[in-house]
């Protein structure tokens, strides 16, 4: 009896596992060639950068990565806060629909909770690349922990955030949607809290004027609801083309409602900087001189080209002018702003460290900025961590079946009907 | 006026030069340990600043150590020969691209005397060190005893916070010790097999780095952090570190 059972309970598990190979092979089957074109650039970077990543660990940081006693942190901090304040956004925006019930936003969902998994664990991976004994991390993070650390509570919190979202996307993709929103409750709060607390890595830091202050963790938390609408609509767009499918309908509803969330939100980041920048400039010699870097000096390029325009003016009038319905208009805005927001993140990153701590002490040695450039294995790791969203966000599309919501259920009942009969067949 | 009885009206104005330096030590000594500021806080000069001193203030954890160990540098007396480094990559065993201390220069052009001044730098070993609360895994610690910032290798994960929030860029990372280093006052060298001093004072021709105790009167630096004759200051003291590396001229 007892044998007979466990005999069906296997058969039972051999057949689940078939038909979800045989789905994924299905649904990976049959597409264009566009698509396995992207699909190979996109692995290519992730395996490129990941091998330099490796060589660099192995040979040794500080001789293939630009980073320096003065400038510690390079561009592999500012993708990390990239990558990782865009998962806090599609987190955050998306949990306006399945967390806190506005159905508007549901369409999305799905396709948010995927990216902002993946746009996490490519933060990790770069920040993985970084971080010189990553395996100590581990070990001492548990056993030696520094409670008044903010690292220390943004990689316990992230770790938690990561753990809920992966909870609440199994749950979503097995229609438990209580569950799913209590896992995204919990992923929205650890979210927060571990992304204010990236901020307060920066904002705690008095020897740095550029950072220091309460202003970093706000900062944060609304940009990351900026990055978040942007990529929800970079993304949707993006799979309508992938799948083919046109945005129509409520889906198309949910991008617009995104859009106005994007205008406000561009407007909030707007507000913040201004203010920001003319108390600055004000401030300490120290403080002035790194507000002056950014506006008039050697990053006033980044600033006004990359930043402002291409990350805030452009998308905000494209996403004006848009009326919600252009959906072109709206691709190009939320490329525009991703491709702003990375040099947000650089500029802070970077420029808070350029002009040297004892710069007010008028030494000969620190009269001048601090020169950074990346070095070609930076930015082959920086690379890999847009493989790596880029790889999974396709691989996702077809083997999630476009996060579709409501059609998903029948879809899935269909799919394994046909590979039971075939099953069937077979025997 | 009248104030808690006093009149003030009928006093006589008293300037402070009138003051016996016996009032004065008192009243400033009062001053300073409720403020704190003996444990290293903004003293840019006990004369003129000694109000902006008092309101910046200090929030030692705990002041003094015993013993709590500090630098005095006597600015003017550098003379920028190196021996100072040299004795500390000797020491501690420096690599190349890294230091432990090292010597700014400051050119004054249109100053009337000297020209040109040189200020050895080190770790601050702050009472509030700012590399101490970032750390994620205490690799890098106060000593609860002598308030030395010490780092313990092996936990050192090499996020480089501490680099990024040291206010006196007194920090880098050792390739060979897998770890965040810097100076430790001699403490695993010297200090903890019983030499009574560091290995850059002891090296200085000039005597411009006069190592101590900031808890024993007898002790150069407390008697020079303890005076208000000549001004002693401290770098970035707007950082709010708390640093006990002390700065003066003669």
């Amino acid at each position: 009896m007892a044998d007979n059972l466990t005999k069906a309970t296997n058969a039972t598990t051999d057949i689940r596992l078939l038909w979800a190979w045989q789905t994924i092979a299905n649904r990976l089957s049959g597409v264009g060639k566009g698509y396995y074109a992207w699909l190979a650039i996109s692995s290519a970077l992730l395996v490129t950068g990941v091998a330099a990543g490796i060589h660099a660990f192995v040979v040794g940081y500080s001789h293939l990565y630009n980073c320096t006693r003065e400038v510690p942190w390079g561009i592999l901090i500012s993708t990390y806060v990239f990558f990782v304040v865009t998962s806090t956004g599609l987190c955050l925006v998306s949990s306006i629909g399945h967390v806190f019930g506005s159905k508007d936003f549901m369409p999305i969902a799905k396709r948010s909770v995927y990216l902002s998994i993946l746009t996490i664990v490519a933060g990790f991976l770069v920040i993985g690349l970084e971080i010189e004994s990553p395996h100590r991390m581990a070990l001492y993070n548990v056993i030696s922990p520094n409670l008044t650390s903010n690292i220390w509570w943004m990689g316990t919190l992230y770790g938690a955030y990561l753990m809920f979202m992966a909870v609440e996307f199994a749950c979503l993709q097995f229609d438990r949607h209580k569950l799913a929103m209590y896992a995204g409750f919990l992923g929205v709060v650890s979210g927060v809290a571990a992304h204010s607390n990236l901020g307060a890595v920066f904002g705690m830091l008095t020897a740095r004027p550029l950072w220091y202050g309460p202003y970093m963790p706000i900062y944060f938390i609304a940009s990351a609801m900026m990055s978040g609408c942007a990529a929800i609509i970079l993304f949707t767009w993006l799979a309508s083309k992938v799948n083919r499918e046109p945005i129509r309908g409520e889906m198309a509803k949910a991008v617009d409602l995104t859009r106005q969330l994007g205008i406000l939100m561009i407007c909030v980041i707007m507000f913040f900087q201004t203010w920001k920048i003319i108390t600055g400039l004000v401030g300490g010699e120290l403080e002035r001189e790194t507000f002056l870097t950014l506006l008039t000096g050697q990053y006033a390029f980044n600033f006004w080209t990359f930043e402002v325009l291409a990350g805030m003016v452009i998308p905000l009038s494209l996403y004006i002018l848009s009326r919600g319905t252009n959906m072109k208009m709206l691709f190009w805005g939320s490329l525009s702003m991703i491709f702003g927001i990375f040099f947000m993140r650089y500029d802070l990153v970077v420029v808070g460290q350029v002009v040297p701590t004892q710069f007010e002490m008028g030494v000969n040695e620190y009269a001048s900025l601090l020169a950074y450039t990346p070095s070609p294995h930076e930015i082959l790791v920086v690379l890999a961590g847009f493989g790596l969203v880029g790889a999974f966000f396709l691989l996702g599309e077809k083997i999630f079946a476009a996060h579709r919501v409501e059609e998903h259920a029948e879809e899935v009942h269909a799919e394994k009907l046909t590979v039971l009969e075939t099953a069937e067949k077979t025997e | 006026m009248k104030i808690n009885g006093t009149e003030f009206d009928e006093k006589e104005a008293k300037s402070p030069d009138l003051l016996s330096p016996m009032e004065r030590r008192a009243f400033l000594k009062l001053g300073l340990a409720v403020t704190g500021v003996f444990a290293g806080g903004a003293i840019l000069s006990l004369m003129s600043a000694v109000e902006s001193a008092f309101a910046s203030g200090g929030h030692a954890k705990k002041y003094p150590y015993k013993p709590h160990y500090s630098m005095l540098v006597y600015q003017n007396r550098c003379i920028n020969c190196d021996l100072c480094l040299e004795a500390c990559v000797k020491t501690n065993h420096v690599p190349k691209y890294g230091y432990r201390t090292a010597i700014l220069e400051r050119e004054a052009p249109k100053s009337t005397g000297t020209k040109r001044e040189f200020i050895p730098v080190l770790c601050n070993h702050c009472n509030r060190p700012p590399c101490v609360r970032g750390c994620p895994t205490k690799a890098t610690w106060k000593d609860e005893k002598t308030g030395i910032v010490m780092m313990t290798y092996h936990k050192c994960i090499g996020c480089k916070t501490c680099i990024a929030a040291c206010p006196y860029n007194a920090r880098y990372y050792n390739d060979e010790r897998t770890s965040v280093d810097k100076c430790d006052f001699c403490f695993d060298t010297r200090l903890s097999k019983g030499i009574k001093t560091t290995a850059c004072a002891e090296a200085c021709p000039a005597n411009a780095r006069v190592f101590g105790d900031l808890s024993n009167p007898s002790s150069e630096v407390y008697r020079m952090v303890h005076q208000i004759e000549k001004t002693v200051w401290v770098i970035r003291p707007e950082s709010g570190a708390v640093p006990n590396v002390f700065y003066t001229r003669e």
